[in-house]
């Protein structure tokens, strides 16, 4: 007869592995929930566009000075490999692709994670721990439809809009580096960008890949905060938990979106 | 119309292996201010939330004006809810909204009324809690007594024909506490609502209640209106009203053997 504590490892490990599949399937419920409840949400907008403020607008600063960076960052690196193979000109090409093909929706989502996921997941958390949601469900008002389709529905505008915003910055600073600093022609620079970045394959790519990394990042901090336990540690926990799993998210997410328009 | 706005019929309600209420019937007629009243952890607020149909019974029934609450749909419970307001523990104000724009929630959610109108509702109702010149003021910017009011007022906003009161005299001071007091009679009295007081404060409870409930180990230990109660010659109300250290409610939580304990080195 096997030992008790030998199944032990065992026993933990299914514990794990069901508690992971049932958040999972509760994260679905809440998701079909939210969904389902939106209807009240577009017919009073100005709930969302709130929300937009906060969760997009907000973020404008972080997102604006991160895209200058990466896009002068990009520039130099793209201009010192290239310069070898005698293409510098192709510069505005390589930035320009990098960031509306990758690192524009990429990157804006992980700091949407960080910036407004967390704070959309401490904000639903503490409201429920001091029982807001509650007086909201005892006012019969719904607060999925009230408080979540609303935020919801706010990251999933905001987060096509900042990726946008910071690939043409992230341009800006590639071409600030590339053409004053480094002395590349700037009409060789803008001319074969606009050879080379496709409309399609490109730039409306690069928006449905923000679009779903908008819809995942907002719906994982969503459900983290309403999910969590009404007290600090949980709401702490919750917010941890936010970051980690969107980033991953988005990071798988990206890999799959990429490999079906590669392929098709 | 039923002379009883809320009737607990035979209701068991637990969770996790853990039976919190067995068999308990109370009822709660129209226009009074009934108390139910027991220790921490006996299951009162719950009860609070199974007549909102936050949670549903294992077993027994809830009715609310004739119509038994967990037999609802969502929407039937939601119409249910409209007759309600309740007082949440510690206000459970909405933190983003100011003063004002938390007691015109309710009335922007469930009508069409025009702004004035709402204005001059909001601020009638703010008036009869005492604070209507806070409504500018955010729930930051407000004491525990002054919230409490305001949750108050948000409660009444809508008129409701019961208003169910959570701990509303918890971690106050003496004189927000004679306020609440005070409030909860004349707003009971003045609207002719019912009111249901969930407590363990008894001097503030006994000087307004009509009829209160003592509910200790899942079940009605005893019912009376306060004077009966102040009187009463059982163990557990005696204890509980004259606020005895030790009795049917031990000092000591349930423990193994002291010596033991101190000597055997067990964490």
């Amino acid at each position: 007869m096997i030992k008790r504590s030998r199944l032990r490892p065992l026993r933990t490990l299914g514990h794990r592995v069901t508690k992971r599949i049932w958040r999972l399937g509760a994260g679905a419920r809440f998701f079909g929930l939210t969904l389902i409840s939106s209807g009240e949400s577009f017919r009073r907008f100005h709930l969302i566009i709130r929300e937009v403020y906060f969760t997009g607008v907000l973020s404008l600063i972080i997102i604006l000075v991160s895209a200058f960076f990466v896009g002068m960052v990009l520039a130099l690196q793209g201009y010192n490999t290239l310069q070898r193979y005698g293409s510098s000109e192709a510069i505005g090409v390589l930035v320009a692709l990098a960031l509306v093909r990758e690192l524009g929706p990429v990157v804006t989502a992980l700091l949407f994670a960080g910036r407004a996921g967390t704070a959309i997941t401490a904000e639903i958390g503490l409201m429920k721990a001091t029982e807001q949601l509650s007086a909201m469900e005892m006012m019969a008002v719904n607060p999925i439809s009230r408080v979540i389709a609303p935020r919801f529905w706010a990251g999933v505008i905001a987060m096509p809009i900042l990726a946008t915003i910071f690939s043409m910055v992230g341009i800006l600073g590639g071409y600030l580096v590339a053409v004053p600093l480094i002395g590349v022609d700037a009409g060789a620079f803008w001319s074969q960008m606009q050879a080379n970045v496709d409309w399609r394959l490109d730039i409306v790519n690069g928006v449905i890949k923000s679009l779903v990394f908008g819809v995942a990042c907002t719906m994982i901090a969503l459900f983290e905060g309403y999910d969590a336990p009404p007290t600090a540690e949980g709401v702490s926990s919750a917010t941890t938990r936010t970051v980690v799993t969107s980033s991953l998210t988005v990071l798988i997410l990206d890999f799959v979106l990429t490999s079906f328009m590669i392929s098709v | 119309m039923t002379q009883n706005i809320v009737e607990i019929d035979n209701l068991s309600f637990g969770y996790k292996g853990r039976m919190l209420h067995q068999g308990i019937n109370m009822v709660f007629p129209r226009g009074k201010i009934v108390a139910i009243m027991g220790g921490s952890g006996s299951g009162k607020t719950t009860l609070l939330r199974l007549i909102g149909g936050q949670i549903k019974p294992n077993k027994g029934k809830v009715r609310v004006d004739g119509q038994v609450v967990h037999q609802q749909s969502r929407e039937g419970i939601y119409l249910l809810r409209r007759k309600m307001g309740m007082l949440f523990q510690h206000g459970a104000l909405f933190t983003d909204l100011s003063v004002f724009e938390n007691v015109a929630f309710p009335i922007r959610e469930h009508t069409d009324l025009p702004e004035s109108m709402i204005h001059d509702l909001v601020l009638m109702k703010l008036n009869a809690v005492g604070l209507r010149g806070a409504h500018k003021l955010m729930p930051a910017e407000l004491s525990g007594g002054m919230a409490r009011r305001v949750a108050l007022a948000r409660a009444i906003a809508l008129d409701p024909d019961i208003v169910m009161y959570d701990e509303p005299f918890a971690g106050l001071d003496p004189i927000s506490m004679g306020v609440i007091c005070v409030l909860i009679r004349t707003l009971n009295d003045a609207l002719g609502t019912t009111s249901i007081i969930v407590s363990h404060d008894v001097k503030e409870t006994f000087s307004i209640a009509d009829y209160v409930y003592f509910v200790a180990d899942g079940v009605v230990a005893a019912e009376g209106t306060p004077k009966d109660l102040q009187n009463s010659s059982l163990p557990f109300v005696h204890q509980f009203v004259h606020g005895e250290k030790d009795g049917p409610v031990p000092f000591h939580y349930a423990a193994g053997d002291y010596k033991r304990d101190l000597l055997g080195f067990e964490a």
